[in-house]
Order: structure tokens, then C-alpha cells, then sequence
């Protein structure tokens, strides 16, 4: 290959990484691939008696939706669109409330022999 | 109104937050401080959320959040701890709704996400991610009102089986694939609504064939798929914050099943296909049940045996939170200890109706977290033991698994039980456990049955003592 071919191949590789933008979904997909493997490692550690709590806290953590359901419920005109979001931020504070305090209680009882 | 860099640096924090929640869980010690990051993170991502401009109607938010809030943390105050299975399921059932009801809410009024093209209709990649949140969401909400009506016993645990029953699903399924194609590309209302509609029937047909015993492992894959519903919510309004929590939700759930269905040897597909335990095998463990002689003694004689012996392993079952026996039981276990006896707990992984809830149960009447011991742990220590105390358990301890390779349950671990010196179980009946096996255990030379209900039992042992 010569030096001025060598020369046109990196010139449009450049162009590519600069040019080209890359789409939404990817990035998106990038961070939700790399949040499944945190995720995997972390819950292997997850002792076996603290299963259940795990359960109820991963319960709490998925109503995370919330943030979804605040911008439905979001705008002050009130249509169908803002009167699922707001039913939706009903569900989902249920379940940020009581998987969080459900958790809390349990975690409190688990004591060491004194 | 904070920038837009702020906003995804506040989630990055918020994230943070939320896998240190999940990283306290390795032991108790940690855990409780690990829930308090945990409710952090999640309040400032509500909190980031709320600043938005876009987010304008605060009191009617605040009414949402304080009647959803005034519930829930009611209920987390009120539940029995034997309650715990159906609550979480519950709770599995409430986020598939919302992601439901938010993918509605983004198709009726795109514009209100941003997420709308130039002439207010969808773009293609919203329009699947759309479609893949609305089916999962559907499916996690009907399939745990299922799970929760059969735990909470308000259906028959029994697997509701019928001819056709694979088939049926799989053309519904396809025929919500198709329903789905069709919205994708024509971002029209009644594909969609038949996509839902299949799909919210799909939850049902799909848990009821399944009996109460595979729940630990139905709650766990319900756990997953309420995170991967929130994680397409995600992926749908282009938000990092539901992308990361749903997926750490998602894998968490999916390693939980796959624990459970490692600890009962079966693969996620058998158990979804259901029907295991159902009439046919029961119906050839009852004949068997007639005519094999067992030892049978009284609450006198398991505590004059138990009271003279140097080390006692108490293997718990469904038949302690169904008695809600494990106060008792801890007085009991007390009233031993008193006098010297080595006492320790051994707790199958899926003893009970989910991950870990015999270990909460025996947190609940203050039972020491370090002398209750996984499977694992434990199995080589029953032939130095004097007596094994089986309480309301059955398919964990049946030697069959490791003897029989024509036993349904071949190859599942169990509790060593059979190898300890004495063996006494508390149960009702002989009647045979989930499986609808005859568990040999029960007639072996060295095994006393005390046919009673967990809770009597252990307050007559007690009394005994």
C-alpha cells in the first residue's frame, strides 16, 4: 500500500469518527449493556439469606419508572396523557415507599448472637 | 431549571447509589446502610426529575405521591413477615402497570417526552422500544396478579393444566409479535391495543399452569421482568437513569431464578412449561403411602430425645410460615440452648414460596443470623449431628434425589437429613409433599413422625423441655 492510499484510509477514518454521529439507541444500549453486567456481579454477592430483602429492594429500585411517570404527569393541561402519568406516579410511589420501608423492616430484624 | 449535563450527572450519582443499595446486601451488617444509599439515590432522581421543565404539575404530583406513599408505607408497616411472597408479587404486578400506563401515556402525547419527530409522530426506534415495554410491562402485571392470588391462596395453588395449553400461548404470542410489526409500522392505535390486550392475557395463561411451589422461581423471573419493563420504559424516553436501575433490577431477578431453579435441578423452561405436581403423580404417592409401616411418637418423646443430645439441626419448610410457627419455634429453640444443646437451622434455597424467605421468617422471632446455615454450609456437618428436627418440610429432604434415578426430583440437592443419628419430623399427615412424591425419609428406622401442626408442636416439645 503506499504512503499516499495509507494517507486516504486514515484521513476517513477520522472523518468517520467525527462525522458520523453515532445513534441515540447505542448509547443507550452501550449503558444498559455494561448496567447488566454491574448488575451480575454485584447480585452474586448477595448472601442467600438476604434473598428475600434483596427482592423487595430490586422492587423498589424498578419503580424507578416514576421518573418516567413525572414527565407524563408532567404538563398542567390535563388530558388522558397526564391522567395515566399521574395514576402511574401513584403505582410506582406504592412501591418506592413501601419496598424501601418493607426492607428496612426486615433488614432490622437479622442480629448476630450477642 | 438545572442544565441538561447536570440532570445526567445528578442520575450518574443517583445510579451510584442504587448499586451500593444492592452491594450492602452481601451481609447484614452492610445492608441496612446500603438500603438507606439505596433510598437516596432513588430520591434524588425523583427530586432531578421534578426540577425539569417539563414537570409542571406539582399538586396534583404531591397528591399522586402522598396517597401511592400513605399506602405503601402502610402496608410495608402492616404485612406479616409470612406475607412477604404474595407482597412482593404485589408489588411486581404495580410496576408493570405504571410502565404500562407510561408507554400509553407516551403514545398519546409524544410531544410530552421529546421524543416526537418533526411532525409529532414516533420515531421508528421509539416505536419498538415502545412496543417491547408496553408487552413486558403487560405481561409482568397480569402474570404477578396470578402469582399473588395463588399465594395469597385466593387461587387454587394447584397447576390449572388443559389440552392445547402450549399451543394456545404460542399462537397468542405470535399473534401479539404480529400485533406489535403492525404498530411499529403504522404507530397506529389498534394494533397496539390488540398487542396489550394479548399481552395482559398472555400473563395469566402463562402463570396458571404453575404450582404454588415453583413460585420462589416465578417471583424471581416476575423480579427480573418488572426491571427489563422499566429498563424499555428506559430506552423509550431516552433516559439513562431507567436504563441502569431496570437492568440492575433485570439481572438480579434472572440470577435469582437461576439459583432456584439450579437448587430444585430443573431448567426455566421446564418450570414455565408448569404442570409439575399435579394429579397424576400424587395420585401414585398415596397408593405407595398404604401399606409401609412408620414410627410415630409424641411431643414427650421428640423432647426427651432432643434434650439429650449434644447438637440439634433444625431444617424448616413451607409448613413453618403456613403454621406461623417460627415464634414458637424460637422458644423453643431458646429453652435448648438454655440447657446447653448446639442448635443450628439449615435452610434449603428453596424451602418456602421465595428466595430466602425462611431465613426472614427466623430474622422475625430473633433468631441469631449466624446459626442459620445454607445448604452448602451445613451438609457435611448432619453425620456429626444427634438429631435433625425436619420442620415442615418434605421434597428438601427425600433421599430419592440422590437414589432414585426414576424420581422426578432426581439430582435436586438436598439437606443430608437421613445421615444425621436421629431423625424427627413435624408434619400433619403423611400426605406427600409438592412434588407428589413419597419421601422415604419418613419410614427409615432412625426417624420419628410427629404428626401435628408446626406451631402446636413446637409449644408442646416446649412444654415438654
Amino acid at each position: 500500500m503506499s504512503i499516499a492510499a495509507t494517507h486516504d484510509v486514515a484521513q476517513a477514518a477520522a472523518q468517520a469518527a467525527h462525522s458520523a454521529p453515532v445513534d441515540p439507541f447505542v448509547f443507550s444500549f452501550t449503558v444498559f449493556v455494561l448496567a447488566v453486567i454491574v448488575g451480575y456481579h454485584v447480585v452474586w454477592n448477595v448472601t442467600p439469606a438476604l434473598h428475600t430483602p434483596l427482592m423487595s429492594v430490586t422492587n423498589a429500585i424498578s419503580s424507578i419508572i416514576i421518573v418516567g411517570a413525572l414527565l407524563a404527569a408532567g404538563p398542567v393541561e390535563m388530558n388522558l396523557a397526564t391522567a395515566l402519568g399521574l395514576v402511574a406516579v401513584g403505582l410506582a410511589a406504592v412501591n418506592i415507599f413501601g419496598g424501601f420501608m418493607v426492607t428496612q423492616r426486615m433488614l432490622a430484624m437479622f442480629k448476630k448472637r450477642q | 431549571m438545572l442544565s441538561a449535563n447536570m440532570v445526567a450527572l445528578a442520575y450518574l450519582a443517583a445510579s451510584i447509589l442504587i448499586i451500593m443499595a444492592l452491594k450492602g446486601l452481601s451481609s447484614p451488617e452492610s445492608a441496612r446502610r446500603g438500603n438507606t444509599f439505596g433510598m437516596l439515590g432513588m430520591g434524588i432522581a425523583a427530586l432531578v426529575t421534578l426540577q425539569l421543565d417539563a414537570v409542571q404539575n406539582y399538586a396534583w404530583i404531591v397528591v399522586a405521591v402522598a396517597v401511592g406513599g400513605i399506602i405503601g408505607g402502610v402496608a410495608a408497616r402492616k404485612v406479616p413477615m409470612t406475607h412477604m411472597p404474595q407482597t412482593v408479587a404485589f408489588m411486581h404486578s404495580l410496576v408493570g402497570l405504571a410502565a404500562v400506563l407510561i408507554a400509553v401515556s407516551a403514545l398519546y402525547d409524544p410531544q410530552a417526552y421529546g421524543i416526537a419527530d418533526a411532525d409529532g409522530g414516533l420515531h421508528l426506534a421509539s416505536r419498538i422500544e415502545l412496543f417491547l415495554g408496553t408487552f413486558i410491562g403487560a405481561i409482568t402485571f397480569t402474570a404477578s396478579l396470578i402469582a399473588f392470588g395463588k399465594l395469597q391462596a385466593l387461587l387454587s395453588g394447584r397447576p390449572l393444566v388443559f389440552s392445547g395449553q402450549h399451543w394456545l400461548n404460542l399462537i397468542l404470542g405470535t399473534a401479539m409479535i404480529v400485533a406489535g410489526i403492525l404498530f411499529c409500522i403504522t404507530q397506529a392505535w389498534l394494533p397496539f391495543l390488540v398487542m396489550l390486550a394479548i399481552a395482559l392475557v398472555l400473563g395469566v395463561l402463562l402463570i396458571v399452569p404453575i404450582g404454588g411451589a415453583d413460585m420462589p422461581v416465578i417471583v424471581s423471573m416476575l423480579n427480573s421482568y418488572s426491571g427489563w419493563a422499566a429498563a424499555g420504559i428506559g430506552f423509550t424516553l431516552g433516559n439513562n437513569m431507567l436504563i441502569i436501575a431496570g437492568a440492575l433490577v433485570g439481572s438480579s431477578g434472572a440470577i435469582l431464578s437461576y439459583i432456584m431453579c439450579k437448587a430444585m435441578n430443573r431448567s426455566l423452561i421446564n418450570v414455565l412449561l408448569g404442570g409439575f405436581g399435579g394429579e397424576a403423580a400424587s395420585g401414585g404417592a398415596a397408593q405407595a403411602t398404604g401399606d409401609r409401616p412408620v414410627k410415630a411418637g409424641a411431643a414427650e418423646d421428640a423432647a426427651f430425645l432432643i434434650k439429650n443430645s449434644r447438637s440439634v439441626v433444625i431444617v424448616p419448610g413451607y409448613g413453618l410460615a403456613v403454621a406461623r410457627a417460627q415464634h414458637a419455634l424460637k422458644e423453643m429453640v431458646d429453652a435448648l440452648l438454655a440447657q446447653g444443646v448446639d442448635v443450628k437451622f439449615a435452610i434449603h434455597p428453596v424451602a418456602g414460596r421465595m428466595p430466602g424467605h425462611m431465613n426472614v421468617l427466623l430474622a422475625e422471632a430473633d433468631v441469631p443470623y449466624d446459626i442459620v446455615h445454607e445448604m452448602d454450609e451445613i451438609n457435611s456437618e448432619f453425620s456429626d449431628t444427634d438429631v435433625a428436627l425436619v420442620i415442615g418440610a418434605n421434597d428438601v429432604t427425600n433421599p430419592a434425589a440422590k437414589s432414585d434415578p426414576a424420581s422426578p426430583i432426581y439430582g435436586m440437592p438436598i439437606l443430608d437429613v437421613g445421615k444425621a443419628e436421629h431423625v424427627i419430623v413435624i408434619k400433619r399427615s403423611l400426605a406427600p409433599g409438592y412434588a407428589g412424591l413419597d419421601n422415604d425419609l419418613f419410614y427409615m428406622d432412625k426417624t420419628m413422625m410427629l404428626f401435628d401442626d408446626a406451631k402446636k408442636a413446637c409449644e408442646a416439645i416446649l412444654q415438654a423441655l
